[in-house]
């Protein structure tokens, strides 16, 4: 490592090193003060709540309806999990190991709805799904939900099925393997740490999917995260610990599975494909 | 006398039963993507009245409605600039941590909470009492509390929340991607730090520092739920993805709604191909040293 002494690049790193801690003392207050709040009898033009009280979370938990809630929310994002795994991985086996004509263009089909802004798609598809009179339902939901997510868990998937040697399989053929021993015995051990990851990230980025959900979530399909939007844009009806507390259970839910796959990934492929192989 | 059977054929341009397992996902796309933006496109040039253009004349001779797409842009580009401009040197200062795992951690928390719980923390935090401008009161930074929520800076800062975040993130991977080896060898070679970021490492990440700031801008301008709770939605911050989602679900005049989020969608893709198209003007090649 090279490290330079002169007095221009300490001063240089001291900002830098500033720059972050600030943004990240921030990021925490921010949340910190949602903790707070939630916990606050009366919170008024001081630094600190006057007392504290948990009986929030019981308020928020019965005006919102909360238990019900979030019985729909691990439904839905379920759902959406298990049928982007099975479809996600059967394709990107598919993708990883086939040159065919008219690749490029799926892969590129795969790519489109990560770089096109959910709404863009999500206002015609929405439209269709109100029209064949899902729209408001459970299904409504899962599958407007499959649209971001099954390309996700495929581009996450192909690099990892190409790293898997093929003459692995060859050999299992060799032996005498067929297709479902094949599957079962070979592929399925191989390729389980990925599909732990990718279905792990998968099940957070649609608990936290705010736009699509909300454009065709009805009153017994709405998510956590729906819930709260409603509950931030009508503040004012209620007590904002109440929608705090309710923003609190949001992060406690979101946490427990984030806390969960960064056991198997890094933080940095949350938002990318990482190629960290080189990192010591 | 006959050639190889058609099987054989097939399969020697990759076509045989491994790949037909490519026809689920295919079909799911076509169902829920490809057919839904079709019928969007239909929808959108088949208005309640007038000719097949009726929607576009309406959204771009209406200043409440084209006016949205600058004040999309006024947002996510500064914001998106900004994001990368911190994101760069931190990402550079974080490669040589040994332990960045703490601190990665925490930056993927706003990313996965999403811009609702943001939202909902930044209205408490930035508000008159909150303890952003106590802060800056106490520090003798300001006289009186200034106005950060339910305007432009509101949404401003729920942006930078969770975009510099993802922007870091993204820079990081790549940061980390380049051999420390070739920065060794310019050092060597005697190079300043200035000179090694100039001429070694910027050349090197521009290809991707342009996806990273698409994927950054694309979110940055798909700003939805915070520029509705934490701006002025009526005013400065109506954002297009407002327009749009008011013509389909308050005024129920799909066709509107679709052409609008069309729109969205053409304005987003110039913009990101305009900046994947400066990339290819730059180096592009290993930067992974020797072992390729």
């Amino acid at each position: 490592m090279i490290r330079d002494k002169g007095i221009g690049s300490k001063l240089w790193r001291f900002a830098v090193w500033a720059l972050a801690g600030l943004f990240v003392l921030n990021l925490l207050a921010v949340m910190a003060a949602v903790v707070v709040n939630s916990f606050a009898t009366r919170w008024l033009g001081t630094w600190m709540p006057a007392g504290w009280t948990t009986r929030w979370y019981f308020d928020a938990w019965r005006e919102f309806q909360l238990s019900s809630v979030v019985i729909v929310t691990f439904q839905i994002v379920f759902t959406v999990v298990l049928i982007s795994g099975v479809v996600g991985v059967v394709t990107a086996y598919a993708l990883a190991r086939r040159d065919f004509p008219g690749k490029r263009a799926i892969v590129l089909l795969f790519l489109l709805p990560l770089l096109i802004p959910p709404l863009t798609y999500g206002i015609p598809l929405a439209t269709v799904l109100y029209q064949v009179g899902l729209g408001g339902t459970f299904w409504g939901v899962v599958f407007i939900n499959l649209v971001p997510s099954l390309p996700f868990v495929i581009l996450v998937m192909i690099p990892f099925i190409e790293q898997i040697d093929p003459r692995i399989e060859a050999a299992a053929r060799v032996f005498g393997a067929g297709t479902w021993s094949l599957f079962v015995r070979i592929l399925l051990p191989l390729l389980l740490p990925g599909m732990l990851a990718a279905l792990l990230l998968v099940l957070v980025r649609t608990i936290a999917m705010f736009e699509l959900t909300f454009l065709v979530a009805g009153p017994t399909s709405q998510t956590l995260v729906v819930s709260l939007y409603y509950a931030v844009f009508a503040s004012g009806v209620r007590a904002s610990q109440s929608i705090d507390a309710m923003a609190v259970i949001y992060m406690v839910t979101t946490l427990f599975w984030l806390v969960l796959a960064l056991q198997f990934v890094s933080p940095t492929q949350i938002v990318a494909r990482a190629k960290q192989q080189q990192a010591t | 006398m006959s050639g190889p059977s058609l099987r054989t054929r097939l399969a020697a341009r990759g076509i045989d039963g491994t790949t037909l397992l490519v026809l689920p996902g295919v079909a799911v796309m076509a169902a829920l993507f490809v057919y839904p933006f079709l019928y969007g496109i239909v929808d959108s040039i088949t208005p309640r009245e007038g000719a097949w253009y009726a929607n576009y004349a309406r959204f771009f001779s209406d200043r409440f409605q084209y006016g949205t797409i600058a004040a999309t842009l006024w947002l996510a580009l500064p914001v998106t600039i900004l994001n990368l401009a911190l994101a760069v040197p931190i990402a550079f200062r974080v490669r040589l941590m040994s332990r960045q795992r703490l601190l990665t951690t925490i930056l993927v928390l706003p990313v996965t909470l999403g811009t609702v719980f943001v939202a909902d923390g930044l209205l408490t935090f930035l508000g008159p009492q909150g303890w952003f401008n106590r802060s800056l009161i106490l520090f003798g930074i300001l006289e009186s509390p200034v106005k950060l929520t339910n305007n432009y800076w509101g949404v401003f800062a729920s942006l930078l929340i969770t975009g510099f975040p993802f922007a870091f993130l993204l820079t990081l991977s790549y940061v980390t991607g380049i051999d420390p080896a070739i920065e060794q060898a310019a050092a060597t070679l005697g190079a300043s730090p200035r000179q090694r970021f100039v001429r070694v490492f910027l050349p090197l990440l521009v290809p991707g520092l342009a996806v990273t700031f698409c994927l950054a801008f694309v979110q940055a301008f798909a700003v939805f739920p915070s520029a509705v709770l934490l701006g002025a939605p009526a005013g400065a911050t109506r954002v297009i993805s407002i327009a749009a989602y008011q013509a389909a679900f308050e005024q129920y005049d799909h066709s509107m709604g679709t052409a609008i989020a069309i729109v969205m969608g053409v304005v987003e893709l110039l913009i990101v191909v305009a900046v994947l198209g400066l990339r290819s003007l730059f180096y592009r090649g290993p930067a992974g040293g020797t072992k390729g």
